[in-house]
């Protein structure tokens, strides 16, 4: 199967990254819609685990090279020292090879926790840290669902690593480092709506070769890097049971509350205050009491 | 606050003397030598060493955080539950000025002082847990307001309610000046202080609980539910008073020669009342945990090492001390308060430990115990505030009775 799949990969991810490319420019033309910035597709069924997206990542990012190799049973995790990740899994439909990174949330949990708008959401779609702003609370790691902001825990002056969908390079008009690397072509950058028609299509037109779940298009209420898989997410280490809705809302309720309270608040205290003050000023003096 | 009661007081006295008293209020008074002094010198020390090497190191070089357990007991203890304990000074005020319960006057004053420091201490602690400590302006000034944020909130409530506290306070702090104009001022402000701290105080204890919403797979099921911000909320006010018991049976040891007869007499009867809030409103969180534990529908989580846990507190920490502090004003045991409070204080200390330590990634595969280091840190954080507090307390009147009161 090895081989038929190596050939067949080759050639699906060509015509897709033609297809996404393409569209590109219609989308282009179309109102821009909310939400509707950029992202990638990733096919868990297309990628060997070769790696090159880790080398390539490493060497943009000035960061050492990766010296261990995605191994069954051995879950590499990104880390101060890697922004993505290729692990392997033994799944019902064999072995595949598996990139993690950032998901880049349409609503992203790190952005809302941030109090000084470090991590920050691009209106391109990458969401990216911003240095000069961050005070280093770690509240992003917290919040995020996916655990992927990591922290140079032994660095005096620490950083907040991790994937930015190389903004740099999509502000120069080209593609992620990853994305232009992938020699199987796994990888496909383009707007997120045509991302998920092409995701739909492939699962359409071939349902034996991939599960219908294209995971990331609504976990945490949709995420820019979005996965097509032959077999279900939860073999491959995925949680399959995060919220539909995206994650900030879950403190809106509260965020909320805050304008009302500091409205209602003094207001019906110091009527207490007052209501309770006239009784007892016929019965003694309390005037200089207050200090 | 304290440059405008020295102006007036350099026109009641001389500048000189001024600078002399305050040189001589520097120096310590009583015994040095103390058994406190003997454990807690050291601890100190050696915290300052340990925090020198964080800052020169790194936060990974005196902790065991991770990438997957990113706040630790600096927040989890230090802050949430420092700053839960620190309730007592918005729940006295409100009692105080608010609904003029007179009878708790007497307690006010070192309520605010305690709750004030807590802020300053544990709050401060904040500060060595912050990678990039030198950006902590950002939120407060310049143009990165991260308004969506829970944290946003909280921080600047920090900052906001100090600043109510020290107003609060302040009166103390003329008074041991001698600065009588300044003192007039300040008092006036007591009250907006006091209802702008209790604002305050409402939004960001129940704020430290919603920092965790969006860490909705991250703790164990029976710790999280999206009314963790209320629960903590109610739990400030009991765990706020039984601090407010504990450090009163304290103070009232220590610097007994500091407090008059009658607040002596008086004290018995403030505790029997503070005990019948604790009952009152523990009795009202209880009935939350189970409405949330219910609707929770996670029946099947009890049977586990930490559903027993889970049980534990809310039984042996919560249930107990309730009824505790129930037969102990039926009694009028005051021992029996005390011993609630410090069964409360623990339970609190549980409580918060698990939603933020103890349940917060219990499934990972690497899991955060504190290192010896980051609890040397935590000590010698308590040791210098109640060194500051013991110092204080030996100056102004905030035991004793204020002499203004008693020449008015």
């Amino acid at each position: 199967m090895g081989i038929d799949r190596r050939n067949f990969f080759k050639v699906l991810g060509v015509t897709g990254a033609t297809l996404a490319l393409g569209k590109e420019v219609a989308a282009a033309e179309q109102e821009e819609e909310v939400n509707d910035a950029y992202g990638i597709l990733y096919d868990v069924f297309m990628c060997g685990g070769c790696q090159t997206c880790e080398f390539t990542c490493a060497e943009l990012h000035n960061l050492p090279a990766p010296e261990d190799v995605p191994e069954i049973g051995i879950s590499r995790k990104t880390n101060d020292q890697r922004r993505t990740v290729v692990n392997a899994y033994d799944t019902s439909g064999g072995e595949v090879a598996v990139k993690r990174q950032c998901m880049h949330c349409l609503e992203p949990a790190c952005v809302s926790a941030c109090l000084t708008q470090a991590m920050y959401k691009t209106k391109e779609g990458p969401v990216i840290w911003r240095e000069e702003k961050c005070m280093g609370c770690r509240y992003c790691m917290v919040s995020c669902p996916f655990d992927m902001p990591k922290f140079e825990y032994n660095s005096p002056n620490p950083k907040i690593i991790k994937c930015d969908m190389c903004y740099d390079r999509i502000k120069e008009g080209k593609e992620p480092a990853c994305v232009e690397i992938c020699p199987a072509g796994a990888l496909v950058f383009g707007k997120r709506s045509e991302l998920i028609k092409e995701a739909r299509k492939r699962i359409m037109e071939m349902p034996e070769w991939y599960t219908d779940h294209i995971y990331g298009e609504l976990e945490a209420g949709g995420t820019g890097f979005m996965y097509n898989a032959p077999v279900p997410f939860s073999e491959m280490d995925f949680n399959t049971k995060l919220q539909k809705r995206s994650y900030p809302e879950l403190t809106k309720g509260f965020l909320y509350s805050v304008p009302t309270i500091f409205i209602l608040w003094p207001t019906i205290l110091l009527g207490i205050h007052e209501a309770t003050k006239n009784k007892n000023n016929n019965q003694n003096k309390i005037q200089d009491d207050h200090a | 606050m304290r440059e405008a009661s020295s102006y007036t007081l350099s026109k009641d006295r001389t500048k000189e003397s001024t600078w002399k008293f305050l040189l001589q209020e520097l120096k310590p008074k009583g015994k040095l030598l103390t058994p406190f002094n003997i454990i807690s010198i050291p601890v100190i020390l050696l915290g300052a060493v340990i925090i020198a090497i964080r800052f020169w190191k790194g936060i990974g070089a005196v902790t065991n955080l991770s990438q997957e357990v990113p706040w630790g007991l600096w927040i989890g203890f230090d802050v949430v539950t420092g700053v839960a304990f620190a309730g007592g000074a918005y729940v006295i005020t409100f009692m105080v000025y608010i609904l003029n319960m007179r009878k708790y006057k007497s307690i006010v004053r070192v309520t605010v002082l305690n709750g004030f420091l807590a802020y300053v201490f544990y709050a401060g602690a904040l500060l060595l847990d912050l990678g990039r400590p030198w950006n902590v302006v950002n939120p407060i000034i310049g143009n990165n307001f991260g308004t969506s944020s829970v944290l946003f909130l909280v921080a600047w409530h920090f900052l906001l309610y100090m600043v109510a506290q020290l107003i609060e306070f302040s009166p103390a702090i003329a008074e041991w000046l001698g600065a009588k104009r300044a003192r007039k001022l300040l008092s006036g402000m007591t009250i907006a202080a006091v209802i702008f701290g209790i604002t305050l105080s409402t939004l960001h204890q129940s704020g430290l609980g919603a920092l965790y919403l969006m860490a909705k797979d991250k703790i164990f099921p029976l710790w999280y539910s999206e009314f963790i911000p209320i629960l903590f909320f109610v739990s400030s006010i009991f765990a706020g008073l039984s601090m407010v018991i504990f450090e009163g049976s304290i103070s009232h040891k220590v610097f007994g020669d500091q407090i008059s007869e009658k607040n002596k007499g008086q004290h018995h009867s403030i505790l029997h009342g503070l005990s019948k809030i604790c009952a009152g409103t523990m009795l009202a969180y209880f009935f939350l945990q189970v409405i949330v534990f219910v609707h929770g529908q996670h029946w099947n989580l009890i049977n586990t090492p930490l559903g027993y846990w889970y049980l534990t507190e809310m039984i042996g920490f919560v249930l107990l001390p309730l009824i505790l502090f129930v037969i102990s004003y039926r009694k009028r045991n005051i021992l029996l308060i005390k011993i609630a409070s410090i069964i409360t204080i623990l339970g609190i200390i549980i409580n918060r430990l698990n939603v933020t330590v103890i349940g917060f990634r219990w499934d990972a595969a690497n899991q955060y115990y504190p290192s010896w280091m980051e609890i040397v840190v935590t000590l010698a954080i308590i040791f210098t505030e109640i060194w500051v507090f013991r110092w204080v307390i030996r100056r102004m009147p905030v035991l004793r009775e204020s002499a203004f009161s008693l020449t008015k």
